[in-house]
């Protein structure tokens, strides 16, 4: 018996093994790509280990006149910015719909939960930004349209808020004779942490990963985040070698190495996430995205 | 204090639901919404007479079926199997690797697939294909082979996430279950068949009718990055949120569009009730509303 059980973690451990190299495998393509020699890559293609290894494609991103690390810069803010705004509207929006008290809390609670349900689609969204605020080609347009406010994430605040924070501490605070924005900002923030953390976590990820907005209403390249800079370099290859390699060849004065350069800047849009990825893990192993929807 | 979230729910959400009469009518920029012509139903007429409507409910509602089907087999099998590993640190290494993928943007995934697939400079022509003595293949004009790689591309990403959701129901369950049917005799495999799987039934069952719910939607990404809006390959990546996508940019088919991304809010809407109704009926605590 024991000894079957022996065999049987044996072949637990290799399949487990098999499925995380699955996952693996790509990216270590995907690193060892831009580290290596052009030229060795356009003779034996993309590679595992890295072919002769080169940082070229990284010095050209590093020189200053490229314009990723401009791209790079405005990927930063924007991810900063909407997360510091989604925090904020989501807690004002969650902590008085967390309250008994409220008058209409059946209303706001339902307005927030319909938009989960029921959504106009992009074109009409699309038509909202663009000819009501006239949003197109301004930094705006990554922060606004669809992820300052997420109904998954206010929930998970209401909810945290309604089960975290005692009532009679609530109360006991108003006889005291403080105000709702006071009670808020001393009572109720210091003790909802975990819940902040884990929201930033995933309002960041959201930020930094997305391109879409990008996509529909920019198309000055100079406002290009890093996300939107790869879905231009990746379906325009004009883009590539016409755009950048303007900006790039007069001050080193090879050919842009494109095949090298391509991964790199690739490897360079998913570095952040690998950074905060071992804390935002210990999230996701919670279940807690699925379970916290709830209640 | 709601009242800055409240304006800006009206503004993103409610707005542009109104916005959506425009899939009745005629669209001129002059005009601008509410000026165009009423043209009722003519738009969504002209949609379903085209093949086009066909090919993208067939890819939209396919490829979801599919995702679903595979997605809960791995999901469920990787769960087992780490379950079943004695050693915790194990555990917890192999759950943070499945994960990696899933944080990954898609438009790395897209780099990361053209790493694999490129004509030229591709991995597999050239490092598995070449040394075998075959041909290249170019891959982002061969529709025959994108469902498979879009399911593997699915998969890759997915697969932590769902996995650890159903490992997550499968380590709550008592463990005197397990030491009872041990000492009763049952294999692993008994045990897996009878006590694990029966338990965590209503997550798998409340999962898959959510993932149901949205089976109108799909991941943009995945079909316009991904295959890297190649033509050739439209009549197995065309869904129907790059077929909206695709409406913004030519005027001529705007009218179509709008009225697809009508049908799909509606017909998703309709959905997602019923997955959720039916799920309160199986199992009222996993219902999400």
């Amino acid at each position: 018996m024991i000894k079957r059980d022996k065999v049987f973690q044996i072949i637990d451990h290799i399949i487990l093994f098999l499925v995380s190299l699955f996952c693996v495998l790509p990216l270590l393509l995907l690193f060892s790509s831009s580290f290596s020699n052009e030229t060795a890559i356009l003779h034996e293609g993309y590679h595992m280990l890295p072919r002769q290894f080169d940082l070229t494609a990284y010095k050209y991103i590093v020189n200053g006149s490229s314009g990723i690390l401009r791209s790079y810069g405005i990927s930063a803010v924007v991810t900063i910015a909407g997360t510091l705004g989604n925090l904020v509207l989501t807690i004002l929006y969650a902590y008085p719909i967390s309250r008994k008290d409220l008058k209409g809390r059946t209303f706001f609670s339902f307005f927030l939960f319909f938009t989960i349900l029921f959504n106009g689609g992009l074109i009409p969204t699309y038509m909202m930004w663009t000819n009501t605020f006239h949003i197109k080609n301004s930094y705006l347009a990554y922060i606004l349209p669809n992820l300052l406010v997420n109904g998954f994430y206010v929930i998970m605040a209401r909810n945290y808020f309604s089960s975290n924070i005692p009532v009679a501490l609530l109360e006991s605070a108003r006889m005291d004779g403080a105000g709702e924005f006071r009670i808020l900002r001393s009572i109720v923030l210091p003790m909802s942490k975990p819940i902040l953390a884990t929201l930033g976590l995933f309002v960041s990820l959201n930020y930094w990963n997305d391109w879409q907005n990008g996509l529909y209403y920019i198309s000055n390249d100079k406002m290009y985040t890093i996300q939107v800079l790869l879905n231009r370099m990746l379906l325009d290859t004009l883009y590539m070698q016409q755009g950048l390699a303007k900006n790039m060849s007069s001050s080193i004065g090879v050919s842009l190495p494109t095949a090298t350069l391509k991964m790199a800047i690739a490897v360079l849009g998913a570095i952040p996430v690998l950074i905060i990825f071992p804390f935002i893990s210990k999230y996701l192993s919670g279940g807690i995205v699925v379970g916290a929807v709830k209640g | 204090m709601l009242i800055p979230g409240f304006i800006y729910l009206l503004f993103n959400n409610y707005i542009p639901m109104t916005f959506t009469v425009i899939a009745f009518k005629k669209y001129n920029f002059q005009k601008g919404i509410w000026g165009s012509e009423f043209i009722g139903f003519d738009n969504f007429k002209s949609l379903f007479s085209t093949r086009d409507s066909w090919i993208i409910l067939r890819n939209t509602v396919g490829y979801n079926l599919i995702f679903i089907a595979i997605g809960l087999f791995v999901g469920l099998a990787i769960a087992i199997l780490l379950d079943e590993l004695n050693s915790k640190k194990g555990k917890r290494a192999y759950q943070m690797t499945y994960l990696i993928p899933y944080m990954i943007s898609i438009t790395v995934v897209s780099y990361i697939v053209y790493a694999l697939l490129s004509t030229d400079t591709g991995f597999i022509n050239n490092s598995i294909l070449r040394p075998l003595g075959k041909k290249g293949v170019s891959w982002y004009a061969q529709p025959a082979f994108w469902p498979f790689i879009l399911v593997a591309v699915n998969q890759w990403k997915w697969l932590g996430y769902n996995s650890i959701i159903y490992y997550s129901s499968v380590i709550s369950i008592d463990s005197s279950y397990y030491e009872a049917a041990t000492i009763d005799g049952a294999a692993r495999f008994q045990r897996i068949m009878y006590i694990t799987i029966p338990i965590i039934r209503s997550t798998i069952i409340t999962m898959t009718l959510l993932q149901l719910g949205s089976i109108f939607r799909s991941d943009f990404g995945l079909f316009y990055q991904v295959p890297m809006d190649s033509s050739a390959l439209m009549n197995v990546t065309n869904t129907i949120d790059t077929y909206v996508y695709r409406g913004i940019k030519s005027v001529g088919t705007l009218g179509m569009s709008s009225a697809a991304g009508l049908y799909q809010s509606v017909v998703g809407f309709v959905l997602i009730l019923a997955a959720n109704g039916i799920v309160r009926k199986i199992d009222r605590d996993s219902a999400i509303f």
